[in-house]
């Protein structure tokens, strides 16, 4: 058996030899120096991957593979020889996301500028995509070229190989393994175009669109549909080099970048769609949402990027950064161990890092947060060799594979390991050789001076800190560089003393060199190892852990550690508004039952049930909000007149908190549309406001599909002095709406001729209008806008379902009428621009009295949590009644949203959206005491009260741990206070603070 | 109730129609000429007191009696309040109405902003233009006088009272150069759009203390200047500010963060000066301290939302009723001033809503503000000697339900509350045959 193996390796070692020169097809300028590179490393402990481990082992390697590994293999004469007795050697990690090699990443001069002209098309020369950011034709290979200083940056930290690519725009192109060796472009490339990349950012595109996450998705969905339709070979598309390079990119592994959890359910989702499944390059806060990431199915590539403390020893700084900021800090090392419980395969990446130094030592935290050490092993080796198609020449020790491999002086893990040296492709990097030989030890030390010998016991610690052992402890300066050594000490303990100065070089244990003592007289010295230090690991035990946060849904304040459930609740006794036929009716119970209003009427009885007493109280359905623009992360896509392709659903943002303080308004279900950046925006999404859910559980099931349209000042930018894109006034508003009903109707009817024309999505959403399957909220403002929208509608025979903000909808509610649109408006807002300085007040009734269906709606998350006082103001403002100025925030839009057969009303079997009101729900003193959506008491004022004691208990510890932390010395950055982002459609005006960021159209 | 609404709305309608007033034949109210009395009204003070089925007597735009006995002058006019509300006018603490028109894409039409960074001699009162479309809108609300504020980045001017009944900006001065505006700057730091903290170039603390030395600067040069009587060459800027040494006038700081409001502080005991602190969205954190420097503060905004995401959901909704128990001065108001401060009265529900009681909330919309601005003496409650400035309402002027002006006085002239929106009503009314 043992003669068997012997052959096998002379005839693998023949076989290399043959087959060992470099770059043969290029001149040598001189003459040739071909080596064996033949090396074996002896006595070692070899981990060859996360599975296998042999002790007293041996690697042997030649021409920079590895020819031979195990405990008994023959070494060859002419191998060099390294004794790596007591030291551990292990496959060199892969970074499976960098651009090593490929230059910085060019970042775009400055964000998308309201007030600079739009760029409409791509400036890049080449027969290439329309739009600049995508750009799958980038073959990193082509432009990688060796860095040295940044290989070394790699090397130290254990890397051998990496998988670079431009990280820059949407379609990011592919990427190219490469090895961290620095002897030739050529053979450092193991495998070009070994991935394709793309994300949600489009990095340094100048072009206007997208300007939005949503519009990157539409961008991402339309260019699979046009990829697609490329394979056809369209003689009016002629020669599209991106859309080429995108149909060869799909056979190969696709990476998609991600920074956050919420975009990596995204980045799924959008696979799902095209049948695509991306590795996902996630964020740091996976295990915020762990269910979400296990349903992608996805295989991950995660960094070890934890947040730094914040320096809050100022309470002013403290009490900006949020509860959430302040939870993710704490609980950001334990990413990676929630992934491996989960059981998600990930890769680690040292991505994202500002730090370099920090990316073993935050591993080894990670791994004190709970991860295991293979795991951690198979994910810097294996599984990204295996994500990214290289398992066959990086990833283990394994005979045939490359050279690849550190030599460590303890397990990789442990908390003083270190690498001594990093082998690439046979090329030996140095990083710690110093560490070759422990130099840690009990040392005598002997210093002559003439004929008078001092002898001092001096103890070497690891991290090389040094001390005289004596009646008094003297603490020593050592500065190692590599054979070279200083010493320095004091003479005594105290005051007064004075300097003994020392150095030499080092030959194994054996110091020498001359020096200085006390009095600057010259002497020699030598030192020898006495005794070498017994390490004593001392095993952590893991209470941290014990002590973490919890995992609230959302993750932030106001979460809940549980996301509450269905229940059975019958309250008692109350005056209900049904905003129905029946009325107003006094002393009324009302049971809950499976998320349904299951019995309305007196002396109702139900076991079980969760009472509520309502004696004195006001009951209503729950407010239904006909236009906000809250719980999305991007809410106006304005880099095109027309983008009836982009959803807000795509970027739905469960974790607002503004979705919990319209909930304590009474708000139960919110309208999310575009905003008013352009003619013709984005499709919108009704939600109810599910405080916890994920972005799919928040939508409003089996709505009818919108789309948002705005006409006036804002969509022909009035406050931008460089406007470029079309229209530019009113009049060209009406004609991009002509322009766009007359494109869909010729699209429909090239669909029937030939089903295998471009699909475009811009138009399908269009052709739904038509067809009478999405319906319009038109953002208008004055009567000559309003009418020739009517118009339009009546010209391509649909109508328009709803008028939004309409403030000069009391001057054609005639016609309006006649239409049969529905209006939603401000209550009060007047003067702030020019399209309305005829706003009034009395509007909302007029077109009340006129017989519109009216609906009062909020435009802003603060107005939101009031709309039953907005709907009062019609009392106030044309003596609207009770009854019906309520019924404009409950079934009037539940009507126009087209879902008053399931909200909007009190009425047996409809949904049970309610709100309890402390007093009449349009009085100013009225507060809602609980909020229900489908059965669940997602609003309870009582509870909020302990919710708020439980955030700020949560939030003093948080801060006590970070100031604990800046105390023992540990990093600390300047607080960042926690700013709330608010997005806005840019029509007026918002006063929401100083710690609140608004982006509006004008982003 | 709903019903004597209507009614009484459309009466007043009926004798608008007879006018025929547009905007423009709106004629403000000629001097009151004898006496007027209000009678069986439920009379607030604006100090907590709530007088019943009582009256009140003004002559010669004057408050002569409030109380409940009280026999009108033969030939007094009389109104009966019977089932009414009666409040003093109600005042803006801090405005740009009459400066700023249409705030977004007509940059004519505003004038509340001045270049540079010390203006300390520019004066609202000049631009203050009486025949502003908003006015009259506020008017309809309750809302009688004004603080009229410049704005700018650091040392923005100075601020004049206004009552809102008049033909030109000398008739409508109310109380001029009362006080001298400066905008603190932020010692956050700041963070950029799209969700990234850019690294900023300089400490904000830094940059913002070095803005407050330039101030300190000024202050410290004025004062030594003023203390000479005649000068080769007149200082505007140092002229404008010598009121703030001898106490005639205040000094109003727009600040919100702690930071900001403690330099504030400071600034003021420097100099000896009366400051007023303008925003003072945190000034809970700093409550002892306002009260022990007797400092008053003007709230920006009840109907905002939490300062940060972990604060309480009614966190400004109950601001002022903790300002109130921890006996710090304040004023309500509504920075929004274009479109919302016609809702002034409602902020003031809100803090009613949310712990004050309702008489304090009425005060923070009157007597406070009065006591804030230096005009207590003159105005802010219905009290004997006072200018007659008072507003009748059907109901309650906190709540929507209850808001109904029905007439309004301003030094005892009865001024007309008709305006754009309601004519505007009137027309559509007309159009559709709307009863």
């Amino acid at each position: 058996m043992k003669r068997m193996k012997r052959i096998f390796l002379w005839i693998i070692l023949v076989g290399l030899m043959v087959n060992t020169s470099a770059q043969e097809s290029f001149p040598i300028n001189g003459i040739r120096d071909i080596r064996a590179g033949l090396y074996a490393f002896t006595n070692a402990t070899i981990v060859q991957n996360d599975k296998s481990k042999i002790e007293n082992a041996s690697l042997l390697i030649k021409q920079g593979k590895i020819l031979a590994v195990g405990a008994n293999i023959v070494i060859p004469k002419e191998a060099i020889i390294i004794n790596c007795a007591g030291k551990f050697i292990y496959p060199s990690f892969i970074d499976p996301y960098t651009d090593y090699g490929v230059g910085a990443t060019k970042r775009a001069a400055a964000g998308y500028n309201y007030s600079a002209p739009a760029q409409l098309i791509s400036n890049k020369p080449g027969a290439f995509n329309w739009n600049q950011a995508i750009k799958p034709e980038i073959n990193a290979a082509e432009m990688f070229s060796i860095d040295d200083a940044t290989a070394a940056n790699y090397r130290s930290n254990g890397f051998g190989t990496v998988f670079t690519h431009v990280k820059d725009g949407i379609a990011r192109g592919t990427g190219a393994v490469v090895s961290l060796a620095t002897e030739n472009n050529h053979q450092a490339i193991l495998k070009s175009k070994a991935a394709a990349v793309y994300s949600f950012e489009k990095g340094s595109s100048t072009q206007s669109y997208p300007s939005s996450l949503m519009g990157s998705i539409s961008l991402l969905r339309q260019t699979y549909l046009d990829a697609k339709w490329y394979q056809s070979k369209p003689l009016t598309e002629g020669i599209n080099l991106s859309l080429e390079a995108w149909n060869n990119n799909q056979n190969i592994p696709q990476i998609f970048v991600t920074d956050d959890k919420w975009n990596t359910v995204r980045a799924d989702r959008l696979g799902d769609e095209f049948g695509v499944q991306y590795i996902i390059k996630g964020g740091d806060n996976g295990y915020q949402r762990i269910e979400e990431m296990v349903k992608t199915k996805a295989s991950y590539i995660l960094s070890v990027d934890f947040p730094i403390a914040m320096d809050l020893e100022d309470p002013n700084d403290a009490r900006f950064v949020s509860l959430a900021d302040l939870k993710h800090w704490e609980m950001a090392p334990t990413n990676l161990a929630a992934f491996e419980k989960a059981n998600i395969n990930f890769s680690i990446s040292s991505a994202d890092m500002k730090e370099s130094k920090s990316f073993l030592s935050n591993i080894k935290k990670a791994i004190q947060y709970g991860l295991s050490e293979n795991k951690a092993l198979e994910a810097l080796t294996k599984t990204p060799a295996t994500q990214l198609g290289v398992y066959d020449q990086v990833g283990s020790l394994e005979v045939g594979k490359l050279a690849n491999f550190i030599i460590t002086t303890e397990p990789l893990f442990s908390s003083t390991s270190k690498i001594i040296e990093n082998w690439v492709q046979g090329n030996k990097y140095e990083i710690n050789t110093a560490e070759w030989k422990s130099l840690a030890g009990k040392y005598k030390l002997s210093i002559k001076n003439g004929t008078v010998n001092n002898e001092y016991n001096l103890e070497v610690k690891k991290d090389l800190s040094a001390s005289i052992i004596g009646t008094d402890t003297l603490m020593a300066k050592l500065s190692i560089n590599e054979s070279m050594v200083k010493i320095s000490f004091p003479n005594k303990k105290g005051k007064g003393a004075e300097q003994i100065r020392l150095g030499g070089t080092l030959l194994g244990n054996d110091w020498s060199g001359i020096g200085s003592d006390a009095l600057g007289n010259k002497t020699t010295w030598t030192a020898s190892l006495v005794a070498p230090l017994t390490n004593v690991e001392t095993k952590k035990t893991n209470d941290t852990l014990k002590a973490l946060a919890k995992i609230t849904y959302p993750f932030v304040g106001f979460g809940n550690e549980v996301i509450p459930g269905q229940e059975t609740i019958l309250i008692k006794n109350a005056t209900v508004w049904t905003s129905d036929k029946e009325g107003i009716l006094k002393n009324t119970d009302v049971l809950v039952k499976n998320g349904k209003i299951a019995k309305l009427g007196q002396n109702l009885n139900e076991p079980n049930a969760k009472i509520i007493d309502g004696t004195g109280k006001h009951l209503s359905a729950g407010i239904i909000d006909e236009h906000s623009h809250i719980a999305a992360l991007s809410i106006n896509e304005g880099g095109q007149s027309v983008t009836s392709e982009v959803r807000i659903a795509d970027n739905l943002n469960p974790e607002d908190i503004n979705i919990y303080r319209q909930l304590s308004g009474g708000v139960t279900s919110s309208h999310i549309l575009h905003g008013s950046a352009n003619t013709i925006g984005g499709q919108t999404q009704l939600i109810k406001l599910r405080w916890g859910a994920n972005d799919q559980d928040l939508k409003f099931a089996g709505a009818d599909p919108f789309i948002k349209f705005a006409l006036g000042e804002n969509v022909k930018r009035t406050t931008s002095n460089n406007n470029n894109r079309f229209p530019d006034t009113r009049m060209g508003v009406e004609e991009v709406l002509n322009d766009a009903f007359d494109r869909a109707l010729d699209y429909q009817k090239t669909l029937k001729e030939n089903p295998n024309a471009r699909k475009d999505l811009e138009l399908e959403a269009l052709v739904e209008i038509l067809n009478k399957k999405r319906f319009i909220t038109c953002h208008s403002y004055v009567q000559p806008e309003i009418t020739y929208m009517l118009r339009i509608g009546d010209k391509y025979g649909f109508t328009v379902n709803t008028l939004t903000h309409i403030l000069e909808g009391y001057k054609v509610a005639d016609k309006i009428k006649k239409h049969g649109a529905s209006v939603s408006t401000f209550s009060d807002w007047f003067m702030y621009k020019t399209e309305v300085q005829d706003a009034t007040g009395y509007n909302a009734a007029i077109m009340q009295k006129v017989g519109l269906n009216v609906c009062i709606n909020s435009d802003d998350a603060e107005m939101a949590r009031r709309l039953n006082q907005e709907a009062a103001k019609t009392v106030t403002y044309g003596g609207v009644t009770e009854e019906e100025a309520l019924k404009m925030v409950t079934i009037n839009p539940a009507k126009a949203l087209h879902v008053a057969d399931k909200v909007g009303s009190i009425k047996i079997g409809k949904d049970a959206d309610l709100v309890l009101w402390s007093d009449n729900p349009l009085s100013i003193y009225a507060k809602s005491l609980y909020t229900i959506v489908d059965g669940t008491i997602y609003f309870d004022r009582e509870r909020d009260a302990s919710l708020h004691q439980t955030v700020a208990t949560e939030k003093a510890r948080l801060v006590q741990k970070m100031l604990g932390d800046k105390k023992a010395g540990g990093p600390t950055r300047t607080a960042s206070p926690s700013y709330q982002t608010i997005l806005a459609c840019g029509d007026h005006d918002h006063e929401d603070g100083i710690a609140t960021i608004y982006e509006s159209q004008k982003d | 109730m709903q019903k004597k609404y209507t009614t009484l709305l459309l009466l007043s309608f009926v004798s608008f129609c007879k006018l025929a007033n547009a905007q423009e034949t709106i004629y403000p109210a000629a001097a009151q000429n004898g006496a007027t009395i209000i009678t069986h009204a439920t009379i607030h003070i604006g100090n907590g007191t709530v007088l019943n089925d009582a009256a009140v007597l003004f002559e010669n735009g004057k408050i002569k009696q409030v109380g409940n006995n009280i026999t009108a002058p033969a030939g007094a006019n009389s109104i009966d309040a019977t089932g009414k509300q009666v409040y003093p006018g109600l005042i803006l603490p801090i405005s740009s109405l009459g400066l700023k028109e249409i705030n977004s894409g007509v940059r004519g039409s505003n004038d509340f902003q001045e270049i540079g960074d010390n203006n300390a001699s520019i004066r609202t009162i000049v631009s203050y233009n009486t025949d502003s479309k908003v006015i009259d809108v506020l008017r309809a609300n309750g809302v009688l006088l004004a603080h009229i504020a410049p704005m700018g980045e650091l040392i923005e001017g100075r601020s004049s009272v206004v009552q809102l009944d008049a033909w030109n900006y000398e008739d409508a001065a109310y109380k001029e150069d009362i006080g001298l505006f400066i905008n603190m700057p932020s010692f956050m730091t700041r963070r950029g759009g799209r969700g990234y903290i850019r690294a900023q170039a300089t400490d904000p603390v830094k940059e913002g203390l070095a803005k407050m030395e330039t101030i300190k600067k000024f202050f410290t040069e004025a004062k030594a200047y003023l203390q000479e009587k005649t000068h080769v060459s007149n200082n505007l800027k140092f002229e404008a500010v010598r009121g703030l040494f001898d106490g005639k006038q205040k000094l109003f700081i727009r600040a919100n963060e702690v930071k900001q409001m403690l330099v504030a502080i400071d600034l003021g005991k420097t100099f000896g000066f009366n400051i007023v602190l303008v925003g003072a969205v945190e000034s809970l954190q700093i409550a002892s301290i306002l009260n022990e420097n007797k400092i008053p503060v003007i709230l920006d905004n009840q109907h905002a939302l939490p300062t940060t995401e972990d604060d309480d959901i009614d966190q400004l909704y109950k601001l002022p009723a903790q300002l109130k128990k921890a006996g710090v001065l304040f004023a309500i108001n509504d920075a929004n001033d274009q479109s919302k401060q016609r809702n002034i009265s409602f902020n003031a529900g809100t803090a009613a809503t949310y712990g004050l009681d309702k008489e304090e909330a009425l005060s923070a919309i009157t007597l406070n503000t009065a006591k804030i601005l230096g005009i207590d003496d003159i105005t802010g409650s219905i009290e004997i000697g006072k200018d007659a400035n008072i507003i009748i309402s059907a109901g309650d002027i906190l709540d929507m339900r209850g808001n109904q002006i029905t007439n309004a006085f301003i030094q005892g002239r009865s001024i007309n509350l008709d305006n754009k929106q309601k004519q505007l009503y009137e027309r559509y009314k007309y159009k559709y045959k709307i009863k």
